[in-house]
C-alpha cells in the first residue's frame, strides 16, 4: 500500500507540468464557459447576471440558426463525399515506377494553411478567375458565375475547398489501411473467380471499416469546426447564405464583444457536437471499428 | 510446332501490348489527378511572375515574366519577420508538446497509480468536445496574465496536446516490459528508466508528433488573430489574410506572398516525406 503511494506520487510528478497547462487551457475553459453564458459580459464594466435571457436570445436568433443549419450542411456532405478518397487510395496502392512521387503530390493540399488555399481557390472561383475564363473561352458558361457571392454556389464552393484539402489526408490513412491487408485475401478472391469489384466490396472495403469509421468521425469533427476557409472568403456571406456555427461564435465573441451571448451559442452547438460525436463514437464501436482508443 | 510458337509470341505480344496500354492509362489519370490536386498551386506561382495587365490569363508561362510582385510585397510586408514568428511559434510549440507530452504520457502507460483511470478518461472526453468552447475563456485567461498582443500568449494554450499524450501512451505500451523490470533491479530510478530506455523506444511516436505539430502550427490562424492586435506580431498565415486584405485588386502581390509562404512548409516536407507519410500511418496505428 505504502509502495503504491509512493508510485503515485512519483507518477503524479511527471504528470503535473502537462496538467497544470491541461487545467488552465482545456479543462477549466470548458467548466468556465457554462456560467460565462448566463452573465452580460463586459471586458471593462461590471457584469451582469441575465439567467436564461442569452438562451432565449440564441433561439429566437434567426441567423444562428441558419448557422446551424448550414454546419449540419456541412457535416451532411463533406464526410460522405470524403469516402472517394478510398477510391484514390486504392488506385495509388500499386507498385509502378513513379507512384511515390505521385502520393507526394497530392499530399501538398494537406500541409499547406487554409489560408493560403482558400486564397488560391477564391482566385480560381473569381468572376474574372481561371474557371470562369476557361469555362468562357470554351462556351460551356454564358457569363461569369461568381461562385463565391451567389448565395446558391458560396456554400458548395467553400465545401468543395474543404474536401479538396483533405482529399490527400484521408488517402494516406486509407492507404496505411489497404497496405496492412494481407495480400494473399485479395490475390485468393482473384483465384476463386471473383470480379475487381466483388473484391472491393466483399474483401478490401470490411478490412477498411476501422479505417474508414477513424476518418468519418475525423471528418466530422473538422466539417463542426470549419472557420478558416469561411472566414478567409466570405465571413459568411453573401447575407447570411455561408454563415456557419463557429464563425458566428467567433463574430459575436470578437467582433461584437459579447462574451456572454457567444459563451451560449457555443454552449449549444457543444451539446449538439457532443451528442453526435458520441452517436458516431459508439455507432463506430459497436460495429467493430474503432480500435484507436 | 512452328505455329504453336508463333501463336504463343503472338499471345505475349498482345499481352505485352495490353500492359502498355493499361500503363499508360494509369499514368494518365494519376497526371490528371495530380492536375487537380497540384495544379491551383502552379498557376498560383505562374500568376505570381506575371505583369498586372496578364494577370487573369491562363497561359501558364509568363509573359512577359516579372519579378514586380515579389519586390512590391517584400518592400510592403516583412516577410522575414513573419517567417520569424512563425519559427518562433512552431518551435517552441513542439518543444513544449513533445517534453510535456512524453512525461505525462510514460506514468499512464507503465506505472499503477492513484486516480490514473480518471485522468485518462477526462483526457479521451476532452478530444470529443468541440475546441470552440474554449477560445473565449482562454482569450480571457490570456488577458488576466496580461499575455495579449505577446507571441507567449499564442504558444501556451496549445502547449500542450492532449492527442500527442494518447499517442505517446500507446506508444509506451508497446515497449517491452522486461526492459523496464530489468533496469529497475539494477536499481534505476524511474525518471532515468523514462530518460535512458523509454525515450529512445518511443522515438517514432515523438517524430509522428513533431510533424503533426509542426503542420498545425505553421499554419495556425485562428488563435493568432484572437490574441495578436498587432499585425507585426502576425505568423505567415495570419500575415497573408491581412495581406489580401490590404491587396484586393492586386492578386500579383498577394500570389507572390501566398507562394512566399508556402515554400518553407513545402521544403520541409519535400525534406522529410517518408517521416509525414508514416506519420500518418503511425498515428493510426497508435
Amino acid at each position: 500500500m505504502e509502495n503504491k503511494l509512493k508510485k503515485s506520487l512519483i507518477a503524479y510528478l511527471f504528470i503535473l507540468p502537462a496538467m497544470i497547462f491541461l487545467v488552465i487551457f482545456v479543462f477549466y475553459p470548458i467548466v468556465a464557459s457554462i456560467p460565462l453564458a448566463f452573465y452580460d459580459y463586459s471586458v471593462v464594466g461590471q457584469s451582469k447576471f441575465v439567467g436564461l435571457a442569452n438562451f432565449s436570445r440564441a433561439i429566437h436568433d434567426h441567423e444562428f440558426w441558419v448557422s446551424v443549419e448550414n454546419s449540419i450542411l456541412f457535416v451532411g456532405v463533406v464526410p460522405p463525399l470524403q469516402l472517394l478518397s478510398i477510391l484514390l487510395a486504392i488506385f495509388v496502392n500499386r507498385k509502378i515506377k513513379g507512384i511515390s512521387f505521385f502520393r507526394v503530390l497530392y499530399y501538398i493540399p494537406v500541409v499547406t494553411s487554409m489560408v493560403a488555399v482558400s486564397i488560391t481557390w477564391g482566385w480560381i472561383f473569381d468572376p474574372h478567375g481561371l474557371l470562369n475564363t476557361f469555362m468562357i473561352e470554351h462556351g460551356i458558361f454564358s457569363k461569369p458565375i461568381s461562385f463565391l457571392n451567389d448565395p446558391r454556389f458560396a456554400l458548395l464552393s467553400l465545401m468543395f475547398i474543404t474536401m479538396w484539402q483533405g482529399l490527400g489526408y484521408y488517402m494516406m490513412i486509407y492507404l496505411a489501411g489497404l497496405q496492412s491487408i494481407p495480400k494473399e485475401l485479395e490475390e485468393s478472391a482473384y483465384v476463386d473467380g471473383a470480379t475487381r469489384t466483388q473484391t472491393l466490396y466483399k474483401i478490401t472495403i470490411p478490412l477498411l471499416k476501422p479505417y474508414i469509421w477513424l476518418c468519418t468521425f475525423m471528418s466530422i469533427l473538422s466539417a463542426v469546426r470549419v472557420f478558416d476557409v469561411v472566414y478567409v472568403l466570405t465571413n459568411g456571406g453573401p447575407g447570411d447564405a455561408t454563415m456557419v456555427t463557429s464563425v458566428y461564435q467567433f463574430q459575436k465573441a470578437f467582433t461584437d464583444f459579447n462574451f456572454g451571448y457567444a459563451s451560449a451559442i457555443g454552449l449549444l452547438v457543444a451539446i449538439l457536437t457532443t451528442a453526435l460525436s458520441i452517436l458516431v463514437f459508439i455507432y463506430g464501436g459497436r460495429k467493430g471499428g474503432m480500435s484507436y482508443y | 510446332m512452328e505455329t504453336l510458337n508463333n501463336k504463343s509470341v503472338n499471345y505475349k505480344k498482345v499481352k505485352s501490348i495490353k500492359k502498355i496500354f493499361s500503363l499508360t492509362i494509369t499514368y494518365l489519370i494519376l497526371i490528371i489527378i495530380a492536375i487537380f490536386l497540384a495544379g491551383p498551386f502552379i498557376w498560383l506561382v505562374s500568376s505570381s511572375f506575371k505583369t498586372g495587365q496578364n494577370i487573369y490569363t491562363m497561359d501558364l508561362i509568363p509573359h512577359p515574366f516579372t519579378l514586380a510582385n515579389y519586390i512590391g510585397v517584400i518592400n510592403f510586408i516583412s516577410i522575414p519577420k513573419y517567417i520569424l514568428n512563425t519559427v518562433i511559434i512552431t518551435v517552441s510549440g513542439i518543444v513544449l508538446d513533445v517534453v510535456l507530452a512524453s512525461l505525462a504520457a510514460y506514468p499512464l502507460a507503465c506505472m499503477d497509480f492513484y486516480g490514473k483511470n480518471l485522468i485518462f478518461s477526462a483526457l479521451v472526453s476532452t478530444m470529443i468536445l468541440p475546441a470552440a468552447a474554449g477560445l473565449i475563456v482562454n482569450y480571457l485567461t490570456i488577458s488576466k496574465m496580461g499575455l495579449l498582443d505577446t507571441l507567449t500568449g499564442v504558444i501556451i494554450p496549445g502547449a500542450v496536446s492532449v492527442f500527442s499524450i494518447i499517442l505517446l501512451r500507446q506508444s509506451y505500451l508497446t515497449v517491452p516490459r522486461e526492459l523496464i523490470d530489468a533496469a529497475k533491479i539494477d536499481g534505476a530510478s524511474e525518471f532515468k528508466i523514462w530518460y535512458k530506455i523509454m525515450l529512445p523506444e518511443v522515438m517514432p511516436a515523438i517524430s509522428t508528433i513533431v510533424i503533426f505539430d509542426f503542420i498545425g502550427l505553421w499554419n495556425s490562424f485562428l488563435w493568432p488573430i484572437v490574441v495578436l492586435q498587432d499585425p507585426n506580431k502576425y505568423p505567415l498565415a495570419t500575415a497573408l489574410k491581412y495581406l489580401s486584405g490590404q491587396f484586393n485588386y492586386k492578386f500579383g502581390y498577394v500570389a507572390a506572398g501566398t507562394v512566399l509562404s508556402i515554400i518553407p512548409v513545402i521544403i520541409v516536407f519535400l525534406a522529410f516525406q517518408k517521416y509525414f507519410i508514416n506519420a500518418v500511418a503511425g498515428a493510426i496505428k497508435g
